[in-house]
Protein backbone atom coordinates (compact mmCIF):
# COMPACT_ATOMS: atom_id res chain seq x y z
CA UNK A 1 0.00 0.00 0.00
CA UNK A 2 1.21 3.66 -0.85
CA UNK A 3 1.24 6.27 1.69
CA UNK A 4 0.62 9.58 -0.05
CA UNK A 5 0.11 12.18 2.92
CA UNK A 6 -3.33 11.67 3.22
CA UNK A 7 -6.09 9.64 3.45
CA UNK A 8 -9.58 8.91 3.95
CA UNK A 9 -11.29 10.36 6.85
CA UNK A 10 -13.16 7.71 8.52
CA UNK A 11 -16.93 8.39 8.57
CA UNK A 12 -19.09 10.28 10.80
CA UNK A 13 -22.49 9.10 9.17
CA UNK A 14 -24.55 7.56 11.71
CA UNK A 15 -26.70 4.81 10.93
CA UNK A 16 -29.42 4.03 12.53
CA UNK A 17 -30.26 1.12 11.79
CA UNK A 18 -27.17 -0.43 13.48
CA UNK A 19 -27.44 0.55 16.84
CA UNK A 20 -29.26 -0.86 19.83
CA UNK A 21 -31.97 1.74 20.60
CA UNK A 22 -33.68 0.03 23.96
CA UNK A 23 -31.83 2.48 26.10
CA UNK A 24 -32.05 5.65 24.83
CA UNK A 25 -36.22 4.12 24.44
CA UNK A 26 -36.48 3.73 28.06
CA UNK A 27 -34.89 7.25 28.85
CA UNK A 28 -37.33 8.63 26.32
CA UNK A 29 -40.33 6.48 28.54
CA UNK A 30 -39.11 7.60 31.60
CA UNK A 31 -38.25 11.00 30.66
CA UNK A 32 -40.48 12.89 27.53
CA UNK A 33 -38.72 15.81 28.10
CA UNK A 34 -35.71 14.26 26.22
CA UNK A 35 -37.76 14.59 23.46
CA UNK A 36 -38.44 18.14 23.45
CA UNK A 37 -34.56 19.48 23.20
CA UNK A 38 -34.07 21.65 20.43
CA UNK A 39 -30.30 21.62 21.18
CA UNK A 40 -30.07 25.25 21.97
CA UNK A 41 -26.98 24.84 24.17
CA UNK A 42 -28.33 27.02 26.65
CA UNK A 43 -27.98 24.30 29.47
CA UNK A 44 -23.76 24.10 27.93
CA UNK A 45 -23.20 27.57 28.17
CA UNK A 46 -24.45 28.06 31.74
CA UNK A 47 -22.74 24.82 32.95
CA UNK A 48 -20.41 25.60 35.50
CA UNK A 49 -18.27 22.50 34.94
CA UNK A 50 -17.76 23.02 31.44
CA UNK A 51 -14.75 24.88 32.38
CA UNK A 52 -12.74 22.53 33.59
CA UNK A 53 -14.45 19.03 31.78
CA UNK A 54 -16.16 18.45 29.11
CA UNK A 55 -19.83 17.97 30.33
CA UNK A 56 -22.11 19.55 27.82
CA UNK A 57 -25.60 18.40 28.34
CA UNK A 58 -26.99 19.25 24.82
CA UNK A 59 -23.98 16.91 23.36
CA UNK A 60 -24.76 14.23 26.00
CA UNK A 61 -28.45 14.15 24.50
CA UNK A 62 -27.38 13.67 20.90
CA UNK A 63 -25.28 11.37 21.70
CA UNK A 64 -27.21 8.84 23.90
CA UNK A 65 -29.79 9.44 20.52
CA UNK A 66 -27.15 8.24 18.20
CA UNK A 67 -25.99 5.57 20.19
CA UNK A 68 -22.48 6.67 21.73
CA UNK A 69 -23.65 6.11 25.22
CA UNK A 70 -19.79 5.53 26.38
CA UNK A 71 -18.88 9.05 25.26
CA UNK A 72 -22.12 10.78 27.01
CA UNK A 73 -21.84 8.56 30.35
CA UNK A 74 -18.13 10.61 30.87
CA UNK A 75 -19.57 13.44 30.44
CA UNK A 76 -22.70 13.18 32.45
CA UNK A 77 -20.33 12.08 34.81
CA UNK A 78 -18.75 15.34 35.42
CA UNK A 79 -22.23 16.81 36.54
CA UNK A 80 -22.33 18.08 40.29
CA UNK A 81 -26.30 18.54 39.67
CA UNK A 82 -26.30 22.55 40.74
CA UNK A 83 -29.53 22.49 38.36
CA UNK A 84 -28.49 26.68 36.67
CA UNK A 85 -29.49 24.32 32.95
CA UNK A 86 -32.82 23.48 34.67
CA UNK A 87 -33.22 27.50 35.50
CA UNK A 88 -32.01 28.74 31.47
CA UNK A 89 -34.31 25.59 29.36
CA UNK A 90 -36.36 27.44 27.37
CA UNK A 91 -38.08 23.86 26.55
CA UNK A 92 -38.65 23.59 30.36
CA UNK A 93 -36.98 20.31 30.40
CA UNK A 94 -35.99 19.24 34.07
CA UNK A 95 -32.79 18.34 33.45
CA UNK A 96 -31.39 17.74 36.76
CA UNK A 97 -34.36 14.92 36.58
CA UNK A 98 -32.91 13.95 33.39
CA UNK A 99 -29.49 13.68 33.84
CA UNK A 100 -30.27 11.18 36.86
CA UNK A 101 -32.72 9.16 34.90
CA UNK A 102 -29.67 8.64 32.61
CA UNK A 103 -27.91 7.49 35.26
CA UNK A 104 -29.85 5.39 36.50
CA UNK A 105 -30.77 3.84 33.03
CA UNK A 106 -27.78 3.48 31.45
CA UNK A 107 -26.06 2.21 34.94
CA UNK A 108 -28.11 -1.20 33.91
CA UNK A 109 -25.39 -1.09 31.24
CA UNK B 1 -37.02 7.07 -9.08
CA UNK B 2 -40.37 9.28 -8.78
CA UNK B 3 -40.68 10.60 -12.55
CA UNK B 4 -43.45 12.33 -12.15
CA UNK B 5 -42.37 14.16 -9.42
CA UNK B 6 -39.13 15.09 -11.02
CA UNK B 7 -40.55 16.09 -14.36
CA UNK B 8 -42.61 18.99 -12.42
CA UNK B 9 -39.47 20.12 -10.87
CA UNK B 10 -37.37 20.07 -14.59
CA UNK B 11 -40.73 21.71 -16.17
CA UNK B 12 -39.93 25.05 -14.00
CA UNK B 13 -35.77 25.12 -14.94
CA UNK B 14 -36.24 25.06 -18.68
CA UNK B 15 -33.28 26.80 -20.96
CA UNK B 16 -33.35 28.31 -24.11
CA UNK B 17 -30.47 26.91 -26.17
CA UNK B 18 -30.03 28.27 -29.44
CA UNK B 19 -29.18 26.67 -32.51
CA UNK B 20 -26.26 27.69 -34.21
CA UNK B 21 -23.48 30.16 -34.49
CA UNK B 22 -21.83 29.49 -31.58
CA UNK B 23 -18.72 31.09 -29.66
CA UNK B 24 -16.65 28.26 -27.84
CA UNK B 25 -14.00 28.65 -24.59
CA UNK B 26 -12.20 25.87 -23.66
CA UNK B 27 -11.31 24.38 -20.55
CA UNK B 28 -7.85 24.49 -19.17
CA UNK B 29 -8.03 21.46 -17.14
CA UNK B 30 -9.94 19.52 -19.77
CA UNK B 31 -7.36 20.92 -22.42
CA UNK B 32 -4.47 19.45 -20.37
CA UNK B 33 -6.07 16.02 -18.99
CA UNK B 34 -8.41 15.06 -21.60
CA UNK B 35 -7.92 16.96 -24.81
CA UNK B 36 -9.75 14.45 -26.59
CA UNK B 37 -13.45 15.23 -25.01
CA UNK B 38 -13.13 19.09 -26.52
CA UNK B 39 -11.98 17.84 -29.92
CA UNK B 40 -14.76 15.40 -30.21
CA UNK B 41 -17.04 17.83 -28.94
CA UNK B 42 -16.20 20.56 -31.70
CA UNK B 43 -15.50 17.67 -34.46
CA UNK B 44 -19.47 16.38 -33.40
CA UNK B 45 -21.62 20.11 -33.28
CA UNK B 46 -19.39 21.24 -36.80
CA UNK B 47 -19.07 18.07 -38.51
CA UNK B 48 -22.39 16.04 -37.62
CA UNK B 49 -24.55 18.00 -37.25
CA UNK B 50 -23.23 21.09 -39.58
CA UNK B 51 -23.40 24.02 -37.56
CA UNK B 52 -21.35 27.37 -37.12
CA UNK B 53 -19.04 26.81 -33.64
CA UNK B 54 -16.27 29.23 -33.74
CA UNK B 55 -13.29 28.74 -31.44
CA UNK B 56 -10.74 31.83 -31.64
CA UNK B 57 -7.19 31.19 -30.92
CA UNK B 58 -6.90 34.68 -29.01
CA UNK B 59 -8.81 33.22 -25.78
CA UNK B 60 -7.55 32.29 -22.38
CA UNK B 61 -8.14 30.76 -19.23
CA UNK B 62 -10.84 32.88 -17.13
CA UNK B 63 -9.41 32.92 -14.48
CA UNK B 64 -11.53 30.60 -12.18
CA UNK B 65 -9.30 28.43 -10.67
CA UNK B 66 -6.79 31.50 -9.58
CA UNK B 67 -10.08 32.97 -7.95
CA UNK B 68 -11.86 30.26 -6.31
CA UNK B 69 -8.19 29.39 -5.22
CA UNK B 70 -8.05 32.83 -3.48
CA UNK B 71 -5.24 33.93 -5.36
CA UNK B 72 -6.52 36.75 -7.49
CA UNK B 73 -9.77 38.75 -7.02
CA UNK B 74 -12.99 38.63 -8.84
CA UNK B 75 -12.41 41.79 -10.62
CA UNK B 76 -9.42 40.13 -12.56
CA UNK B 77 -11.73 37.32 -13.78
CA UNK B 78 -14.01 40.14 -14.49
CA UNK B 79 -11.93 41.33 -16.93
CA UNK B 80 -10.50 38.64 -18.51
CA UNK B 81 -13.77 37.30 -19.23
CA UNK B 82 -14.92 40.59 -20.33
CA UNK B 83 -11.81 40.05 -22.94
CA UNK B 84 -13.27 36.97 -24.01
CA UNK B 85 -17.11 38.71 -25.02
CA UNK B 86 -14.65 40.95 -26.69
CA UNK B 87 -13.31 38.54 -29.32
CA UNK B 88 -16.80 36.90 -29.49
CA UNK B 89 -17.98 40.32 -30.40
CA UNK B 90 -15.11 40.89 -33.11
CA UNK B 91 -15.98 37.59 -34.34
CA UNK B 92 -19.48 38.31 -34.55
CA UNK B 93 -20.88 35.76 -32.82
CA UNK B 94 -23.72 35.91 -29.52
CA UNK B 95 -23.67 32.58 -27.89
CA UNK B 96 -21.17 31.79 -25.65
CA UNK B 97 -20.31 28.10 -24.74
CA UNK B 98 -18.12 27.66 -21.95
CA UNK B 99 -16.79 23.88 -21.63
CA UNK B 100 -15.57 23.93 -17.77
CA UNK B 101 -18.30 24.01 -15.23
CA UNK B 102 -16.45 25.84 -12.72
CA UNK B 103 -15.88 28.44 -15.89
CA UNK B 104 -19.75 28.40 -16.55
CA UNK B 105 -20.67 29.30 -12.99
CA UNK B 106 -18.15 32.50 -13.04
CA UNK B 107 -19.36 33.46 -16.02
CA UNK B 108 -22.46 32.98 -14.92
CA UNK B 109 -21.84 34.98 -11.43
CA UNK B 110 -20.23 37.53 -13.17
CA UNK B 111 -23.38 38.34 -15.62
CA UNK B 112 -25.62 38.18 -12.46
CA UNK B 113 -23.18 40.63 -10.46
CA UNK B 114 -23.09 43.01 -13.61
CA UNK B 115 -26.67 42.40 -14.04
CA UNK B 116 -27.21 43.81 -10.07
CA UNK B 117 -24.45 46.01 -9.65
CA UNK B 118 -24.47 48.10 -13.37
CA UNK B 119 -21.63 50.27 -11.45
CA UNK B 120 -18.92 47.06 -10.90
CA UNK B 121 -19.97 46.19 -15.19
CA UNK B 122 -18.87 49.72 -16.01
CA UNK B 123 -15.42 49.28 -13.84
CA UNK B 124 -14.92 46.43 -15.80
CA UNK B 125 -15.45 48.15 -19.18
CA UNK B 126 -12.66 50.90 -17.84
CA UNK B 127 -10.17 48.21 -16.80
CA UNK B 128 -10.72 45.96 -20.23
CA UNK B 129 -10.16 49.17 -22.19
CA UNK B 130 -7.22 50.07 -20.24
CA UNK B 131 -5.43 47.08 -20.24
CA UNK B 132 -6.17 46.14 -23.66
CA UNK B 133 -8.63 48.86 -25.56
CA UNK B 134 -11.19 46.68 -26.18
CA UNK B 135 -14.71 47.24 -25.46
CA UNK B 136 -17.15 44.46 -25.37
CA UNK B 137 -21.13 43.88 -25.35
CA UNK B 138 -22.89 40.55 -23.48
CA UNK B 139 -24.05 37.68 -25.04
CA UNK B 140 -27.48 36.71 -25.39
CA UNK B 141 -27.08 33.37 -24.70
CA UNK B 142 -24.67 31.11 -22.13
CA UNK B 143 -24.07 28.04 -22.23
CA UNK B 144 -22.49 24.71 -20.94
CA UNK B 145 -20.74 22.09 -23.11
CA UNK B 146 -23.39 19.51 -21.60
CA UNK B 147 -26.06 22.28 -22.28
CA UNK B 148 -25.09 21.84 -25.98
CA UNK B 149 -24.63 17.98 -26.00
CA UNK B 150 -28.63 17.87 -23.52
CA UNK B 151 -30.09 19.99 -26.85
CA UNK B 152 -28.65 18.01 -29.49
CA UNK B 153 -29.26 14.66 -27.57
CA UNK B 154 -32.10 13.28 -30.00
CA UNK B 155 -29.58 13.66 -33.03
CA UNK B 156 -26.84 12.18 -31.73
CA UNK B 157 -29.41 9.47 -30.49
CA UNK B 158 -30.35 9.03 -34.09
CA UNK B 159 -26.73 8.68 -35.01
CA UNK B 160 -25.90 6.37 -32.27
CA UNK B 161 -23.70 3.19 -32.87
CA UNK B 162 -23.37 1.80 -29.90
CA UNK B 163 -26.25 3.24 -27.83
CA UNK B 164 -25.70 2.34 -23.65
CA UNK B 165 -26.87 -1.08 -23.36
CA UNK B 166 -25.44 -4.02 -22.33
CA UNK B 167 -24.49 -6.12 -25.70
CA UNK B 168 -24.50 -9.08 -23.66
CA UNK B 169 -27.76 -9.04 -21.34
CA UNK B 170 -29.43 -6.17 -23.54
CA UNK B 171 -30.74 -3.99 -20.16
CA UNK B 172 -30.01 -0.35 -20.49
CA UNK B 173 -26.67 0.56 -18.80
CA UNK B 174 -26.38 1.67 -15.39
CA UNK B 175 -25.03 5.20 -15.29
CA UNK B 176 -24.09 7.03 -12.29
CA UNK B 177 -25.00 10.89 -13.76
CA UNK B 178 -22.35 13.23 -11.62
CA UNK B 179 -23.27 17.60 -12.16
CA UNK B 180 -20.39 19.73 -11.23
CA UNK B 181 -21.31 22.05 -7.83
CA UNK B 182 -21.01 25.30 -10.15
CA UNK B 183 -23.15 24.14 -12.93
CA UNK B 184 -26.73 24.72 -10.70
CA UNK B 185 -26.03 25.17 -7.44
CA UNK B 186 -25.27 28.67 -7.31
CA UNK B 187 -28.29 29.87 -9.98
CA UNK B 188 -30.49 27.04 -10.23
CA UNK B 189 -32.17 29.22 -12.69
CA UNK B 190 -29.20 28.95 -15.21
CA UNK B 191 -29.53 25.04 -15.77
CA UNK B 192 -31.11 22.39 -17.64
CA UNK B 193 -33.58 21.09 -14.78
CA UNK B 194 -32.42 22.94 -11.69
CA UNK B 195 -30.33 22.06 -8.57
CA UNK B 196 -31.62 19.53 -7.06
CA UNK B 197 -32.24 16.96 -9.81
CA UNK B 198 -30.50 18.57 -12.77
CA UNK B 199 -32.12 17.06 -16.50
CA UNK B 200 -28.98 18.17 -18.36
CA UNK B 201 -27.44 14.71 -18.04
CA UNK B 202 -30.26 12.46 -16.94
CA UNK B 203 -31.86 13.38 -20.07
CA UNK B 204 -28.67 12.48 -22.32
CA UNK B 205 -27.88 9.13 -20.87
CA UNK B 206 -32.02 8.42 -21.40
CA UNK B 207 -32.03 9.60 -25.15
CA UNK B 208 -28.85 6.97 -25.45
CA UNK B 209 -30.30 3.87 -23.89
CA UNK B 210 -29.15 3.92 -20.28
CA UNK B 211 -30.56 4.32 -17.39
CA UNK B 212 -30.09 7.11 -14.52
CA UNK B 213 -29.25 5.43 -11.49
CA UNK B 214 -30.59 7.15 -8.36
CA UNK B 215 -28.30 6.76 -5.48
CA UNK B 216 -28.22 8.24 -2.08
CA UNK B 217 -25.35 10.85 -2.47
CA UNK B 218 -26.13 11.41 -6.02
CA UNK B 219 -25.80 15.20 -5.61
CA UNK B 220 -22.68 15.31 -2.95
CA UNK B 221 -20.26 17.09 -4.25
CA UNK B 222 -16.91 15.28 -5.70
CA UNK B 223 -14.31 16.96 -3.25
CA UNK B 224 -12.72 18.58 -5.32
CA UNK B 225 -13.41 22.55 -4.00
CA UNK B 226 -9.98 23.81 -4.98
CA UNK B 227 -8.36 24.13 -2.07
CA UNK B 228 -9.30 21.43 -0.54
CA UNK B 229 -7.28 19.41 -3.02
CA UNK B 230 -4.71 22.38 -3.83
CA UNK B 231 -3.50 22.36 -0.14
CA UNK B 232 -2.02 18.90 0.39
CA UNK B 233 -2.87 19.10 4.11
CA UNK B 234 -6.81 19.50 3.11
CA UNK B 235 -6.32 16.40 0.41
CA UNK B 236 -7.64 13.86 2.40
CA UNK B 237 -11.23 15.99 2.78
CA UNK B 238 -11.09 15.91 -1.22
CA UNK B 239 -10.47 12.15 -1.37
CA UNK B 240 -13.46 11.18 1.63
CA UNK B 241 -16.12 13.17 -0.64
CA UNK B 242 -15.11 10.80 -3.23
CA UNK B 243 -15.14 7.87 -1.31
CA UNK B 244 -18.54 8.51 0.29
CA UNK B 245 -19.93 8.91 -3.13
CA UNK B 246 -18.13 5.63 -3.75
CA UNK B 247 -19.40 3.64 -1.07
CA UNK B 248 -22.99 4.64 -1.60
CA UNK B 249 -23.35 4.00 -5.17
CA UNK B 250 -21.61 0.46 -5.06
CA UNK B 251 -24.74 -1.24 -3.97
CA UNK B 252 -26.39 -0.46 -7.75
CA UNK B 253 -23.35 -1.93 -9.27
CA UNK B 254 -23.27 1.00 -11.87
CA UNK B 255 -21.69 0.48 -15.10
CA UNK B 256 -20.18 4.14 -15.92
CA UNK B 257 -20.10 7.42 -14.26
CA UNK B 258 -20.99 10.69 -17.02
CA UNK B 259 -19.91 13.90 -15.30
CA UNK B 260 -20.32 17.66 -16.92
CA UNK B 261 -17.10 19.18 -14.80
CA UNK B 262 -13.44 18.35 -15.70
CA UNK B 263 -12.58 18.81 -12.21
CA UNK B 264 -15.17 16.36 -11.04
CA UNK B 265 -14.09 13.73 -14.11
CA UNK B 266 -10.33 14.23 -13.39
CA UNK B 267 -10.93 13.28 -9.24
CA UNK B 268 -13.52 11.01 -9.73
CA UNK B 269 -11.35 9.35 -11.65
CA UNK B 270 -8.07 9.38 -10.01
CA UNK B 271 -9.13 8.72 -6.71
CA UNK B 272 -10.09 5.32 -7.77
CA UNK B 273 -6.34 4.56 -8.22
CA UNK B 274 -5.83 6.37 -4.23
CA UNK B 275 -8.51 4.67 -2.56
CA UNK B 276 -7.20 1.07 -4.19
CA UNK B 277 -3.62 1.62 -3.54
CA UNK B 278 -4.46 2.75 -0.04
CA UNK B 279 -6.95 0.37 1.39
CA UNK B 280 -6.77 -2.57 -1.46
CA UNK B 281 -10.84 -1.67 -2.54
CA UNK B 282 -11.95 -1.28 -6.61
CA UNK B 283 -15.38 -0.41 -7.90
CA UNK B 284 -15.89 -1.63 -10.48
CA UNK B 285 -18.03 -4.80 -11.55
CA UNK B 286 -15.52 -6.52 -13.17
CA UNK B 287 -12.96 -7.35 -10.46
CA UNK B 288 -9.82 -5.44 -10.10
CA UNK B 289 -11.22 -2.85 -12.63
CA UNK B 290 -12.56 0.58 -11.65
CA UNK B 291 -15.95 2.03 -12.50
CA UNK B 292 -14.58 4.59 -15.66
CA UNK B 293 -15.71 8.10 -15.57
CA UNK B 294 -16.40 9.89 -18.74
CA UNK B 295 -17.55 13.59 -19.73
CA UNK B 296 -20.77 13.81 -21.90
CA UNK B 297 -18.84 14.21 -24.87
CA UNK B 298 -17.01 11.60 -24.53
CA UNK B 299 -19.78 9.15 -23.99
CA UNK B 300 -22.05 11.44 -26.36
CA UNK B 301 -18.68 10.67 -28.99
CA UNK B 302 -18.53 6.48 -28.19
CA UNK B 303 -22.13 6.13 -28.46
CA UNK B 304 -21.46 7.92 -32.23
CA UNK B 305 -19.20 5.36 -32.93
CA UNK B 306 -15.84 7.66 -32.77
CA UNK B 307 -12.72 5.16 -31.83
CA UNK B 308 -11.91 5.02 -28.12
CA UNK B 309 -7.99 5.67 -28.52
CA UNK B 310 -8.83 8.74 -30.95
CA UNK B 311 -10.78 9.86 -28.23
CA UNK B 312 -8.07 9.59 -25.87
CA UNK B 313 -10.02 7.48 -23.54
CA UNK B 314 -6.71 5.88 -22.26
CA UNK B 315 -5.67 9.40 -21.02
CA UNK B 316 -8.17 8.34 -18.00
CA UNK B 317 -7.21 6.41 -14.96
CA UNK B 318 -9.55 4.12 -15.22
CA UNK B 319 -9.65 1.54 -17.79
CA UNK B 320 -12.96 1.58 -20.09
CA UNK B 321 -12.05 -1.69 -21.96
CA UNK B 322 -15.06 -3.43 -19.69
CA UNK B 323 -17.42 -0.66 -20.60
CA UNK B 324 -16.31 -0.87 -24.09
CA UNK B 325 -16.94 -4.89 -23.76
CA UNK B 326 -20.85 -4.15 -22.57
CA UNK B 327 -21.36 -1.65 -25.24
CA UNK B 328 -20.17 -3.70 -27.87
CA UNK B 329 -17.25 -1.10 -29.15
CA UNK B 330 -15.14 -2.02 -31.96
CA UNK B 331 -11.65 -1.07 -30.46
CA UNK B 332 -8.04 -2.48 -31.28
CA UNK B 333 -6.36 -3.21 -27.64
CA UNK B 334 -2.52 -2.74 -29.26
CA UNK B 335 -3.62 0.88 -30.49
CA UNK B 336 -4.30 1.62 -26.94
CA UNK B 337 -0.67 3.47 -26.13
CA UNK B 338 0.25 4.55 -29.39
CA UNK B 339 -0.33 8.02 -31.00
CA UNK B 340 -0.84 9.93 -34.22
CA UNK B 341 0.34 7.84 -36.94
CA UNK B 342 1.20 4.90 -34.46
CA UNK B 343 3.74 6.90 -32.63
CA UNK B 344 4.84 4.94 -29.56
CA UNK B 345 3.49 7.07 -26.44
CA UNK B 346 5.04 3.83 -24.02
CA UNK B 347 2.57 2.03 -21.63
CA UNK B 348 2.21 3.50 -18.32
CA UNK B 349 3.28 1.47 -14.54
CA UNK B 350 0.90 -0.73 -13.80
CA UNK B 351 -0.94 0.06 -10.60
CA UNK B 352 -0.55 -2.97 -7.57
CA UNK B 353 -4.36 -3.12 -7.15
CA UNK B 354 -6.53 -1.16 -10.30
CA UNK B 355 -5.67 -2.71 -13.53
CA UNK B 356 -5.35 -0.28 -16.45
CA UNK B 357 -5.87 -2.57 -19.26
Amino acid sequence: MIDFGYGISPSSAINLDKFDRTMFEELAREEPDVLKCMACGSCAASCPTAGHSDMNLRKVILLLGRGREDEALRMVSHCMLCGKCLIVCPRGINTRHLILSVTKIYQKK
Amino acid sequence: MNYEGKKRIWSEFQKEIPDDRYFYARSCIRQNFNPGAEQAFLDIVRNRFGKDFYEDPLHTTCGGIAYHSDTTPEETSMTIIARQFSLMNQAGYRNFVVSCVTSFGLHTEILQTWEEHPEIEAKIHELLWKACKREFTKPDFLMHSSDMMYHYRFLISEQARYPLINVHTGEPLKVVEHIGCHYSKIFPSKSVGGAEYPRVLAGLVEALGGSVVDYPERRHCCGFGFRQYLVKANRGYSLTNTYKKFESMEPFHPDLIITNCPGCNYFLDRWQYVIAETSGKTYGDTPGYGIPVLSSEEVSALVMGYDPWDLGLQMHQVAVEPLLDKMGVQYDKSRKYKGVGGKDLGIPASPANIRIF
